[in-house]
């Protein structure tokens, strides 16, 4: 794919006035889609910070047996928030504004089809989260219920600030709808002439995906905190068994928006190695098409698969099957883009760059989470597995070696492009190690307490699972204390560094790369040409 | 100087076989792997967990071989060049299909056990009911002999000094309770499964027993225990603050032992309801009453009484304490709607209810002096 943008360069000279705004008005008012998508990342990455500080106490409680920091009432708001804030603050807008940043220019195009909506979609959430951080202050303290805040816990037991806690979620729902919706018309109405579905990079293909389930589900998060809602102010009995509810109603609405969730956020990611992996093996991707066809393959599977969150509720027999089978079949998929991104390394010529050893951990680690999956799909072990601790080690091997590490190879693929700067390259394979390191002393051990028989969510436990947890928040306090590493390197990236060519990785591909570094506020205000 | 010299070497063999022995004990610390369990379905599916996971191992040693391979071969700094194919349909074809057939080779096995597991049996030798409440479990044998059911209430029996850091951690810390189950091996038993006020997740992993307790719906669950043996599992179902702490504990013995047992039960349940109709002194609730206080309200409102401000009510001087009986006994059996305070009319015998009203209208400075007898629980929840 080669375009024809030199036009876009002197399109510029005499249109000065086109500039970014001067002062806090600039980002504000802005309707400009880089902007927004640095802005999506910066807020982003507090929320990754806070949410992280949130695990930090969680591990720091579960350092030794006995409670000695935190009480339990406290703990339950901790697991809570920070679940809440890394799915909803921090993996979501970063591939948000990975979105807003990259799609417009990977397509030709010159902004998002809708920029004021734009500007809202991102707006609305600091407040949300706002919101939502402020129940930590309310009598009674934050939502207490586990991030998934099951009925009637959260409906009859939960504590005054749970409708607080509704509110939010429904600020950030209508952000990611109306950030969706934008993602599809911009990939639907605005590519370059000559951009065939098929020519697509596949983050642009990953991301339209995820569009689709974004705006499928979101509306029935908000249908069941709306039901919710109604139960705890308006006298209805939606999740009360008392009242001829069911609290099983309350899992189904859930995890049928739940489970096409983790997908959105790691189909996104699958997008990100796609560009890095033939960038540093300089091959072209293997089997694109296939590459297409599975993740749209994986999206479609989402759908019937909720009930693997639900085999030990009491669901019948058939149903369990049905269940165990559609979630197995979803490795298939999974597998062929494993598969692919190998044979797209195979027989390269491979360097290794940071955003390549991100893109090889991811891969590596996400796979191993992948097997855990894979093992959580056969019912009859999930029924030793369900609510362990195997659990925990198994989804954040996908999110944080899987979501995080693909939007930090993302960051580091792009950033030259971004600042006009190069990172600093030892900084950043020391924060490279350092995360890779710490995610497994963290994450690894997991597995083990949870087979041994280490209950989720709790602040205290048995001695016999004692060793593991130190081992365990150890590497957490590392993990965390890396991303401080993380932070310092964009900025000094930002505000210095050697300066960044029109395309500093010799094997990238895609538009991005034919422009200068940094970007020109506006791009492509006349489309390129694809050949 | 020789003898000093003997006696540390002796010391230090001493200290060695310590350490050894020490760490024999302590190897459960290092537990890597799920129990088998002591029973057929346990075995089927730890035997199920261990054949997924080795071919999980052997496809992960396949890819992740291929892939370090092409990193090491295929470097740029080996002078690697890279090739232009991209596309390989018979490969795709290849990785889609065989995939597939392991996927199967996977799901006959776990559909196999899964409907060993689906098996219920209405006749079961035994069967009981048990109930979810924060934070601890009610079971109630459930038989067709006429006679008055077999219920209690199991709590968990570690101290909170000893959660709190202030005294040593048992053996069994966090995995013990003052009434354990008991069940009969080598008979067929059935579980019932519901809960009172939140979901909670009954889960004993040697029988590989996991079934949530949902408010307003009935689960069921069989097994069938081959090994005489105390099993400890907790629940697994986030059920709010006392989640960690609403322990497991299964005896299981010979079916003689079991029907002996049994007998004695139902024997103090008679007992129990003599008590209920005899006439108390206010030392006698009193002291009774203490020791359900400790184990059913200490958890919030602090063996003090003091509560914690803000958050649960202090019982000193408190209105509902020392106003009239009526209101103590309301507090006690029917909760406070809206608050943390549940209704333990049902979880509580009308004795331990009266003896518990008894003990807070005349501890920490309250001092109504006046006595609750059981009959007056009773007659309050008749309405008299």
């Amino acid at each position: 794919m080669t375009a024809v943008s030199a036009h876009d360069d002197h399109a510029h000279a005499d249109h000065d006035h086109h500039g970014p705004a001067k002062g806090w008005t600039r980002w504000v008012y802005t309707t400009n889609h880089k902007d927004i998508g640095a802005m999506y990342m910066w807020f982003s990455f507090a929320m990754f910070l806070l949410g992280g500080f949130f695990a930090m106490i969680i591990r720091a409680e579960l350092f030794q047996p006995g409670l000695q920091l935190v009480q339990p009432e406290f703990f339950n708001q901790m697991t809570t928030m920070h679940g809440l804030i890394m799915v909803f603050g921090a993996v979501m807008p970063a591939f948000v504004g990975l979105a807003n940043y990259m799609i417009p220019v990977m397509i030709g195009a010159p902004d998002m089809a809708l920029p004021r909506l734009n500007n809202m979609s991102f707006w609305i959430l600091p407040f949300a989260f706002l919101l939502l951080v402020s129940t930590l202050f309310m009598p009674g303290g934050g939502p207490n219920f586990g991030w998934t805040f099951y009925a009637p816990l959260s409906t009859t037991y939960g504590p005054p600030s749970t409708v607080f806690f509704i509110l939010s979620m429904h600020i950030m729902g209508i952000s990611s709808i109306a950030g969706a919706i934008n993602i599809i018309v911009t990939i639907w109405n605005m590519r370059a002439p000559g951009m065939d579905w098929m020519k697509m990079p596949l983050f642009v293909w990953t991301w339209l995906i995820t569009a689709f389930l974004l705006i499928m589900v979101m509306p029935v998060l908000a249908a069941v905190i709306t039901m919710m809602l109604l139960d705890i102010a308006g006298g209805t009995s939606f999740f009360n068994a008392a009242g001829g509810g069911s609290p099983i109603l309350f899992q189904h609405l859930f995890w049928f928006f739940g489970h096409p969730e983790v997908y959105i956020m790691i189909l996104p990611a699958f997008g990100i190695v796609s560009a890095i992996i033939p960038a540093f093996s300089r091959k072209k991707l293997f089997g694109y098409a296939s590459m297409v066809y599975a993740t749209a393959a994986i999206a479609i599977l989402s759908f019937f698969v909720w009930a693997h969150h639900m085999f030990t509720v009491g669901i019948p027999f058939v149903g369990q099957m049905f269940f165990m089978i559609a979630t197995m079949i979803i490795a298939v998929p999974t597998g062929v883009k494993v598969f692919n991104w190998i044979a797209t390394m195979f027989r390269g010529s491979i360097t290794f760059e940071v955003p390549m050893l991100f893109s090889i951990a991811f891969v590596v680690l996400f796979t191993i989470g992948g097997f855990s999956g894979l093992m959580l799909a056969i019912a009859p072990a999930d029924f030793q597995y369900h609510d362990t601790y195997f659990v925990v080690a198994h989804f954040h091997y996908v999110l944080v070696p899987g979501a995080v590490f693909s939007i930090m190879a993302g960051v580091y693929y792009w950033l030259p492009k971004w600042t006009g700067h190069m990172f600093h390259e030892g900084l950043a394979k020391t924060h490279f190690w350092l995360s890779f390191i710490a995610v497994n002393i963290t994450f690894f051990p997991q597995h083990f307490v949870g087979l041994a028989g280490m209950p989720r969510r709790i602040p205290d436990y048995p001695l016999q699972f004692a060793n593991f947890n130190m081992i365990s928040s150890m590497g957490a306090f590392l993990f965390g204390l890396s991303q401080l590493l993380f932070l310092f390197i964009v900025v000094k990236c930002v505000i210095s560094g050697k300066k960044a060519e029109a395309k500093p990785w010799e094997g990238a591909e895609g538009l991005e790369w034919d422009l200068p570094s940094p970007m020109p506020y506006h791009t492509f205000e006349k489309p390129p040409v694809i050949k | 100087m020789l003898n000093r010299l003997r006696f540390r070497s002796l010391t230090t063999a001493v200290v060695f076989i310590a350490v050894g022995l020490l760490s024999g004990l302590a190897s459960a610390e290092w537990q890597v792997n799920m129990t088998r369990g002591v029973t057929e379905i346990s075995n089927d599916v730890y035997n199920l967990h261990m054949l997924i996971f080795i071919i999980c191992c052997v496809i992960g040693v396949l890819v992740f071989g291929v892939m370090f391979y092409a990193m090491w071969a295929h470097r740029k700094s080996r002078g690697a060049v890279a090739e232009t194919w991209d596309q390989n349909h018979k490969l795709e074809v290849v990785w889609t299909v065989i995939p597939l057939l392991i996927l199967l080779g996977m799901a006959v096995p776990a559909t196999i056990t899964l409907a060993k597991i689906y098996a219920d049996d209405p006749q079961a030798d035994v069967t009981v009911m048990i109930e979810g409440y924060q934070w601890r479990w009610r079971y109630t044998y459930i038989d067709d002999s006429g006679e008055a059911p077999v219920s209690f209430f199991s709590s968990m029996s570690t101290p909170r000094e000893s959660i709190a850091n202030v005294v040593d951690k048992p053996e069994n810390y966090l995995l013990e309770v003052d009434n354990a189950l008991y069940l009969p091996t080598d008979r067929s038993i059935r579980f019932l499964i519901t809960a009172n006020d939140v979901i909670h997740s009954w889960w004993v992993p040697a029988f590989a027993v996991k079934k949530d307790a949902v408010p307003g719906i009935i689960n069921t669950a069989n097994t069938f225990i081959l090994e005489e043996g105390t099993y400890r599992g907790m629940c697994a179902e986030l059920c709010g603050r006392d989640h960690a702490f609403m322990p497991i504990v299964v005896e299981a013995v010979s079916p003689e032992a079991f029907d002996d047992w049994m007998s004695e039960q139902r024997a103090e349940a008679v007992a129990l309801a003599e008590l209920t109709s005899k006439e108390w002194t206010l030392d006698e609730l009193s002291t009774r009453g203490q020791q359900v206080y400790n184990t059913f309200c200490a958890a919030c409102h602090q063996t003090s009484g003091q509560g914690i401000p803000g958050v649960f009510p202090s019982m000193i001087g408190s209105p509902k304490v020392v106003g009239l009986p009526d209101e103590t006994i309301d507090v006690l059996v029917n909760g406070v709607r809206g608050t943390a305070m549940q209704a333990f009319g049902n979880q509580l015998s009308d004795v331990d209810l009266a003896a518990v009203a008894t003990y807070i209208r005349n501890s920490w400075g309250n001092n109504m002096g006046d006595v609750i007898e059981p009959m007056d629980v009773i007659n309050f929840k008749a309405g008299l």
